[in-house]
């Protein structure tokens, strides 16, 4: 059986797609794997996220008369610090190419720049996902453990946090999910900025720009929008179990919110890498 | 045959001293653009944040009205429904509520009185009972006073028993000296006594009225001939503070107190007349039930408010804005110059460049501490660019109706502290990539360690209790350069790092850093000479 000569290039076309994808993902798995600093920065993610939330349970009290504190978001608070890790891990995956001059030969062997990029997105995002997840459900355990103690007892409202009340789930999702997207978010603005110390200044000024504007600003009306469209704020909406119909935004809403930078971020990495001189 | 001479640069031999070293560094700053547009970016960075922070906090009908203005000396305090708050001698806004049975006392002389009782009655809030319960509020204060005279913010020298901290010397809203311990009842009364001498005021306690123990002698300069004495009972609000994820929530009541005072005995030049009580402040308003009787020489007298200073922040008293609210843009610069420094010395590493460098000047030391000088100089030129612009053009643009106004030297110390910060900040930066020589690790450990601390103690940020603990080692401490009052022990309020209360003295803070930076250099140069560059 004969296949017409057009159709079987076709085919071979398409396979070749397939594997120039699936090669690229493999070359750069590899880079990534062999880097001593990814295991160790991944390490110092889940490390400081667990070690924050943990400190963050134990400063805190809650008085017999009661309290308003949130405890999935309290639990979950090491999220904030753990974020600069992730970004850096995101960060040198392009950057360190660029100081190495490794990124000529890269594109010497792989010249479909995008494809390129959209390989090292998705290893950075898996990456940051499992990191992330043990991170989170770390945190959530610390939180059940600790918190207890500290006057965070069923008799005060607290029950123990368990995955099981669906809106902790959602926070404990969206964090994992939060730190996925400071990961995209963070790749994207290294291959626009290329050196690794700008980079990473960029991106965690602007995380934490909107938090310490707005926690000064004091017109109601500037507050509430600032909160709406910073990566940060937005994004941590999504840790919110208590009072979530007065937060500016729903809290996957908020998520969408930093899911718009990130693709923002990803789409300028990919016109600079695509456009410009390596 | 002729002589071959060998050949000679014509160029003079360069000296080998330190300012060669430093011009040479300087240069390399200099010329690459993109170091120099990283400052220019910290600069306009936090300045241009501070100038935000100052135009969204001024609501805008404030605004209008006071550009609109130009009918004379319009205080824009009292124009947009803010209060006016009062400023004691020491340039500080106080405040001077409290309720006063006074006469005049003209040249020297003294009072004397003994204390009885002193309670303090709250709302009980709804339910069933009395409206009042009584309650112990630490600062609630009854004594004699001395003062120049009943406006608001005058000088004046107390003594008080208070509701918790036993008798106190004060004087001039923040100074406060303590007298003998324990509580004051009918079964263990206080004796109070003040002397005035010229502008000298001598204060004495005593259990007795047989031994008398000098509290404290104070001088009030300026203080008129004739001056208001008498007794006086005041009673600050019962505030209780929660602390949770940075931001902090309380709930505040109003409290009354009642004193009772016996033998009253008076030394000096008084008039014969009787005397007169009435609530200094708030516009001689006090609370209801605010007043004094008289039954022979027994005086029981009811006062509310207090003498103290005014603390700044949510849920306080004081205005809400400071100046430091101002430089909040400083984080984002620190991170600007950090990426410059952290350059400064990596790129050398990157391009090759240190080999020449340090082929030129074979003392690593001094290359060290020549890029050192310049990268700190460079910083603290834009910090003070930074703070000085954010400051005054934030008052500019924030027409500073409810600003919370400064002592120059507070203000002075600021901002110059912020130009050291940054430039202290920039030689640990330098320091640590040195040691590292990877941009993206320098730049991570100088904003874990300066720049986190300070962020999570905004909200959404973490509890308060690992923030303090933060801000106390790392070298975001020096961030207390920037606290715009201090914290006084005898005023209750919420003292929190993110409305400008850290947990360290200013320049204790800034040691700190300094400290940091110094074990940083120190590790930097052995590194650089032990290694091969």
């Amino acid at each position: 059986v004969s296949l017409p000569a057009a159709q079987l290039s076709q085919a071979r076309c398409g396979s070749r797609y397939g594997r120039y994808g699936r090669e690229t993902l493999h070359a750069e798995w590899t880079k990534l794997r062999t880097l001593a600093s990814t295991g160790w920065l991944l390490l110092a993610a889940v490390a400081l996220t667990i070690a924050v939330s943990a400190a963050a349970d134990a400063a805190a009290t809650c008085p017999s008369g009661g309290c308003q504190v949130d405890a999935a978001k309290l639990s979950l608070s090491g999220v904030q610090a753990g974020q600069a890790m992730v970004a850096v891990i995101a960060v040198l995956a392009i950057s360190n190419e660029y100081s190495t001059g490794m990124i000529r030969v890269t594109l010497t062997a792989m010249p479909r720049r995008l494809t390129v990029l959209a390989a090292k997105a998705a290893l950075v995002a898996g990456l940051v996902l499992a990191a992330g997840a043990v991170a989170v459900l770390a945190s959530v355990l610390a939180g059940r453990l600790i918190l207890p103690g500290h006057g965070f007892t069923p008799a005060h409202g607290y029950p123990p946090l368990s995955l099981g009340h669906g809106p902790l789930l959602r926070a404990a999702c969206g964090s994992v999910l939060y730190l996925v997207l400071v990961a995209l978010l963070s790749l994207g603005a290294a291959a626009a900025v290329r050196e690794p110390a700008v980079a990473i200044g960029l991106v965690l000024g602007l995380l934490y720009a909107f938090p310490v504007v707005t926690s000064v600003v004091g017109d109601q009306h500037w507050q509430r929008h600032l909160e709406q469209i910073g990566p940060m704020t937005a994004g941590l909406y999504i840790q919110a179990t208590v009072g979530v119909h007065a937060l500016p935004l729903a809290p996957w809403q908020g998520l969408g919110v930093l899911a718009l930078w990130a693709a923002g971020a990803l789409i300028l990495g990919g016109l600079v890498l695509r456009f410009r001189d390596a | 045959m002729s002589t071959v001479t060998p050949y000679r640069s014509p160029a003079r031999p360069g000296r080998d001293g330190f300012g060669p070293l430093l011009h040479a560094e300087w240069t390399k700053f200099r010329t690459v653009r993109g170091w120099v547009i990283g400052m220019i970016i910290a600069v306009v960075v936090t300045a241009g944040l501070g100038v935000f922070v100052a135009k969204a906090s001024a609501s805008p009908s404030c605004s209008a009205h006071s550009s609109s203005g130009g009918s004379g000396p319009v205080q824009h305090g009292a124009a947009c429904g803010q209060p006016v708050y009062p400023v004691g001698p020491g340039g500080e806004p106080v405040q001077d509520e409290f309720y006063f049975v006074r006469q005049p006392l003209a040249g020297n002389g003294g009072i004397t009185v003994r204390v009885t009782s002193l309670t303090v009655l709250t709302d009980a809030g709804p339910g069933p009972g009395p409206a009042r319960r009584p309650i112990l509020v630490p600062w609630s204060k009854a004594g004699i006073i001395i003062k120049a005279g009943t406006g608001p913010g005058s000088a004046y020298a107390a003594m008080m028993a208070t509701g918790g901290h036993g008798v106190r010397m004060q004087w001039n809203y923040t100074q406060d000296t303590p007298g003998l311990p324990g509580t004051v009842s009918a079964a263990s009364p206080r004796w109070l006594r003040l002397t005035r001498d010229g502008d000298t005021i001598t204060g004495y306690d005593s259990a007795d009225a047989a031994h008398w123990t000098r509290v404290g002698t104070v001088a009030l300069p300026g203080l008129p001939s004739t001056v208001q004495a008498g007794l006086f009972v005041t009673s600050p609000p019962h505030s209780v503070y929660t602390s949770s994820l940075g931001s902090g929530t309380g709930s505040t009541n109003p409290t009354q107190s009642t004193a009772v005072f016996d033998r009253v005995s008076r030394t000096g030049t008084w008039p014969a007349s009787a005397w007169t009580g009435d609530y200094v402040g708030a516009g001689g308003l006090g609370g209801e039930g605010n007043g004094y009787q008289q039954v022979a020489s027994r005086f029981t007298v009811t006062g509310s408010g207090d003498i103290a200073p005014l603390i700044a922040g949510p849920l306080n008293d004081g205005p809400n804005i400071t100046i430091r609210d101002y430089l909040l843009g400083t984080f984002a610069g620190l991170i600007a110059v950090a990426v410059v420094a952290t350059m400064f010395m990596t790129a050398e590493y990157r391009r090759g460049l240190i080999r020449t460098t340090l082929a030129a000047s074979p003392n690593r030391g001094r290359v060290l501490a020549a890029k050192a000088i310049v990268i700190g100089s460079v910083a603290f030129v834009a910090g003070l660019a930074a703070a000085a612009g954010a400051v005054i053009i934030g008052k500019d643009v924030a027409h500073s109706f409810a600003l919370f106004p400064e002592p120059w030297p507070t203000e002075l110390r600021i901002i110059a502290g912020t130009a050291a910060l940054a430039a202290v900040v920039a030689v640990l930066t330098l320091a640590i990539a040195t040691m590292v020589r990877r941009s993206a690790t320098a730049i991570l450990i100088v904003i874990v360690a300066v720049v986190i601390p300070d962020v999570l103690s905004a909200p959404p940020g973490i509890p308060a209790g690992v923030t303090d603990w933060l801000l106390r080692i790392t070298p975001a401490a020096a961030l207390a350069l920037q606290q715009p009052a201090p914290q006084y022990y005898q005023v209750q309020a919420n003292y929190m790092p993110s409305s400008g209360f850290y947990p360290l003295a200013p320049w204790t803070g800034f040691a700190v850093l300094c400290g940091w930076t110094a074990l940083a250099l120190v590790l930097a140069a052995y590194l650089l000479r032990r290694r091969d560059a």
